[in-house]
């Protein structure tokens, strides 16, 4: 039986109510005040597509540690590299392994769903573990539609044909170039066209197809479907496709708009991991796919469901809340104001590549080093051992930091040097199994951090190198969610 | 243990510019202003001098590399000259190796000059630099004063001693220094502040405010080093003698061995452990007539006072706020104004130190003089608290 057999969730902690983006940007489109209610979920400055991945695949994996993981999915239309694998970060990131597949899937709100239709039949052929995750950083234009609807987030699934949580009973495809909306190469923005003309000839024309092709391939009737999971922005239109598909209305899903906004490609995921922290075992879920044509995939919840270990998901994220009172600061997360950063943010940022080759397990995998002779864990590792009682060459083994607890010793909140979300915080952290670091802070609020706070790490942007577009990536300690 | 360098060398003369925002300056004008002083000091002519040592850290806003910055502005008849980086004990570093080769006897007389033109970055503080390709991925983002405030968290965990009374021991060191460099013409700030300034400024990284921090300066100094019998030939009958030069750099432990606990400077203890031994010295807190330490945070001065064996360790604040460190207590610290009032031109600091240091053994410092002073020590501490350089030098009246 292949099916999900492990599931995750990322959503920023930062929400910004939609009332605050209305007080800035409704004297210019007056229209928006009816969407005055909720918050959208906004990526602090040093989050992306890839960290929120991260994040939920660190979610999605707790503590297991899948040996037998033969591929690394990653769909998102938001992912920080055109050509380079954001994949491959991925699973650098989170220390798989080589001998896999890795693939970024792409271009279109429903590459999460048709990646995972794929990546469910390729497991369901090789055998073993694929990893499935996604994230989507959202940008729009001040004052359009989008500002309101959109939020940033990710999911992750860990696939495989053993203790499967959420079996695939099947899906349904339909192929159709409806353009609702688009981004052409390049654009930093959608362009849109008319809501009224996207609900009727579009999801009400286009998804009861999909739905139909699943019902066919799976044999089961609208019936049955306990859960219909569909993103979309159109106020109550999974309703409205549920109805006219015979699906039991009460069976669709809330779309989270009220708490976090519309997470594009990571949408319909986000949806189904909040849905399986609702599920009980036996139920049926539908979960759509919508961008140029629908996808509709039908799983079962098994017994194992209940026996999963605890993880955040997808609610656990959006308990651990911070609002944000200040637009101008979700404009310059985001890069929609240009910002004077001062003298100090002038440095040159460019990231040897020969340096990063050789060090990315250092860099990006945040592994460290445990010296054989005398069990002192250090970071970074390095040919002699730190233990000044030791001193041995070359008995380090790695040793992954990113997983254990991460204790403030010293702290400061630095005004004087450049960071996107002043004051910088930073300190040394000793580590739960050894070893310490002076690291960034990320995530924590003035006057929120004590010496002694246990912290954990986690991946995000230590610098953009606007110059030559490129992410630079590192781990930081957060507050423990 | 060698034998060390006590009484093998003695200063023949020094210099230094007037410190401060030099708009007018380039960094070849400080020099020479600090070497004329330094070169009519020592009765000497320039084709004396027989090596060159040349202090500068940042390069990257300044002269440039190599020893030729300072050949070219001095017109040194092609002597050797070597460039020292050490960061903020680059200063220290280039005595250091013009007096080891006055006592190696590889040179009669050799020069030792410091220089940093910092005001020519278009901002305040120190500029922000790389650290290297690997280092800039993994090093995290902060300032100096970040780095230093967070001796301040760990010292008031450690000792128990709640943040308002360090916030107050460290504010009373920059009134100290404030009222030190009000009578020192070469300072860069020259202006006395009350205590409610200090604890009132603006933060720049908590708990460090703005009168926490140093001076950002240009400014160069200079000494010219001999053995005391030419200085004795010279005519040089109250010779200042170099007593101990000792320097300590850290090597991963603080910043990877959880065995430190960011309260202290583990180099500056073992520096000035070494330094007492080549001295001489027994009892520093009755021994030192005087001290310049490295007080580029308030915060870093009130832990050097420990790691320096003049105050007990976890006892220094209370030092502070009884005066013992004041212009009339007993050991005075930082009596020029120090980091804080004259100046920190990084490359020239460890000489600007020992320049006050030699003025007052000679009993030369003017309305700041001190009562007969015999050992005067200075330290300088380069880096972060978790990875750093540290110097200690000692001088004094050749035989004490």
């Amino acid at each position: 039986m292949v099916g999900i057999t492990a599931y995750g969730g990322y959503v920023p902690r930062r929400r910004l109510p939609r009332s605050v983006i209305l007080e800035n940007v409704s004297w210019f489109n007056g229209g928006l005040k009816a969407y005055s209610k909720g918050e959208r979920s906004m990526c602090n400055w040093d989050e992306d597509a890839l960290t929120m991945a991260v994040e939920a695949s660190r979610d999605c994996l707790d503590k297991a540690r899948p040996d037998d993981i033969k591929a690394i999915y990653l769909a998102s239309t938001t992912l920080p590299f055109t050509d380079r694998q954001n994949s491959g970060i991925l699973g650098t990131a989170l220390n798989l392994g080589q001998n896999m597949m890795t693939m970024d899937i792409t271009s279109s709100q429903r590459a999460a769903t048709s990646g995972l239709i794929n990546a469910l039949s390729v497991a369901k052929g090789t055998g073993g573990s694929a990893l499935f995750a996604t994230g989507e950083h959202r940008r729009s234009q001040t004052a359009n539609t989008n500002e309101l609807m959109f939020g940033d987030g990710g999911a992750a699934l860990l696939l495989g044909n053993d203790d499967v949580v959420a079996e695939f009973v099947g899906a349904g495809q339909v192929a159709v170039d409806f353009v609702d909306h688009y981004r052409g190469q390049n654009a930093d923005f959608d362009y849109n066209w008319e809501e009224r003309w996207i609900r009727d000839e579009g999801y009400m024309k286009i998804v009861p197809g999909g739905v139909q092709a699943a019902l066919d391939e799976t044999g089961l009737s609208a019936d049955d479907i306990d859960h219909f999971v569909m993103p979309g922005t159109i106020r109550n239109i999974a309703g409205m496709v549920a109805k006219a598909c015979g699906i039991k209305p009460e069976a669709a899903r809330d779309n989270l708009h009220n708490v976090m906004g519309e997470s594009g490609t990571s949408h319909a995921l986000v949806m189904l991991v909040d849905c399986l922290q609702d599920a009980k075992p036996g139920e049926t879920i539908m979960v759509i796919g919508w961008g140029q044509g629908c996808d509709a995939l039908v799983f079962r919840t098994t017994d194992k469901l209940s026996t999963m270990s605890n993880r955040k998901g997808i609610k656990g994220h959006l308990a651990h809340r911070k609002e944000e009172g200040n637009y101008n600061k979700f404009l310059a997360f985001n890069n929609l104001v240009e910002q004077d950063g001062g003298l100090r943010s002038e440095t040159d940022k460019q990231t040897a590549l020969t340096t990063l080759y050789r060090n990315k397990e250092m860099v990006i995998g945040f592994v460290g080093g445990k010296c054989e002779q005398c069990g002192t864990v250090q970071y970074p590792k390095a040919r002699i051992c730190v233990n000044p009682n030791c001193g041995a060459i070359n008995t380090q083994e790695d040793h992954r930091m990113s997983e254990t607890s991460a204790m403030i010793q010293s702290w400061t909140a630095d005004n004087l040097t450049y960071a996107p979300d002043p004051p910088h915080h930073f300190g040394m952290v000793t580590f739960g199994e050894g070893g310490r670091m002076m690291a960034d802070f990320t995530d924590v609020d003035e006057g929120g951090v004590a010496v002694g706070d246990e912290f954990r790490m986690v991946f995000r942007i230590k610098a953009a190198d606007e110059k030559r577009n490129f992410n630079k990536y590192f781990w930081k300690a957060a507050p423990k969610i | 243990m060698a034998t060390g360098i006590r009484d093998k060398v003695a200063i023949l003369g020094m210099g230094c510019s007037k410190f401060g925002e030099r708009w007018d300056c380039d960094a070849e004008d400080l020099i020479v202003e600090a070497y004329q002083e330094a070169l009519i000091d020592a009765g000497i002519e320039t084709s004396q001098i027989d090596a060159a040592w040349f202090a500068t850290a940042i390069e990257e806003v300044h002269v440039g590399k190599s020893g030729v910055p300072l050949s070219v502005a001095l017109r040194l008849p092609n002597i050797p000259v070597t460039r020292v980086e050490n960061f903020c004990a680059s200063g220290t570093e280039a005595f250091r190796g013009a007096v080891y080769a006055v006592a190696s006897g590889a040179a009669d007389i050799a020069l030792a000059v410091g220089v940093e033109k910092l005001k020519d970055t278009g901002y305040g503080g120190l500029p922000q630099r790389g650290a290297g390709p690997l280092n800039d991925m993994i090093r995290n983002n902060g300032s100096a004063p970040g780095g230093f405030a967070q001796l301040a968290t760990a010292y008031s965990e450690k000792h128990g001693v709640d943040m308002e009374t360090v916030k107050k021991a460290i504010g009373t060191i920059s009134v100290k220094s404030h009222a030190n460099g009000a009578k020192n013409p070469k300072a860069h700030l020259q202006k006395e502040i009350p205590l409610e300034t200090v604890l009132n400024a603006p933060m720049i990284a908590a708990p460090l405010g703005l009168f926490d921090c140093c001076g950002v300066s240009d400014g160069s100094a200079c000494a010219i080093v001999t053995t005391p019998e030419i200085a004795k030939a010279l005519g040089k009958n109250d010779r200042i003698t170099v007593k101990a030069l000792q320097l300590a750099v850290s090597n991963g432990q603080e910043s990877g061995h959880n065995s430190w606990d960011g309260s202290y400077f583990l180099t500056t203890r073992k520096a000035s452990e070494r330094a007492y031994k080549e001295a001489g010295i027994e009892k520093p807190r009755d021994q030192i007539s005087m001290f310049e330490c490295h007080d580029c945070f308030s915060i870093t001065e009130m832990v050097t006072m420990e790691d320096l064996y003049i105050s007990n360790e976890g006892e220094a604040w209370r030092d502070v706020l009884d005066g013992f460190y004041n212009a009339d207590g007993q050991v005075p610290c930082q009596i020029d104004g120090g980091l804080k009032c004259f100046g920190h031109p990084i490359g020239a600091s460890g000489l600007r130190m020992l320049y006050e240091m030699y003025n007052q053994l000679l009993g030369r410092a003017g309305p700041r003089q001190l009562k007969d002073p015999t050992f005067g020590m200075t330290h300088n501490l380069g880096g972060q608290p978790h990875q750093n350089v540290s110097s200690v030098a000692i001088i004094g009246r050749e035989g004490a």
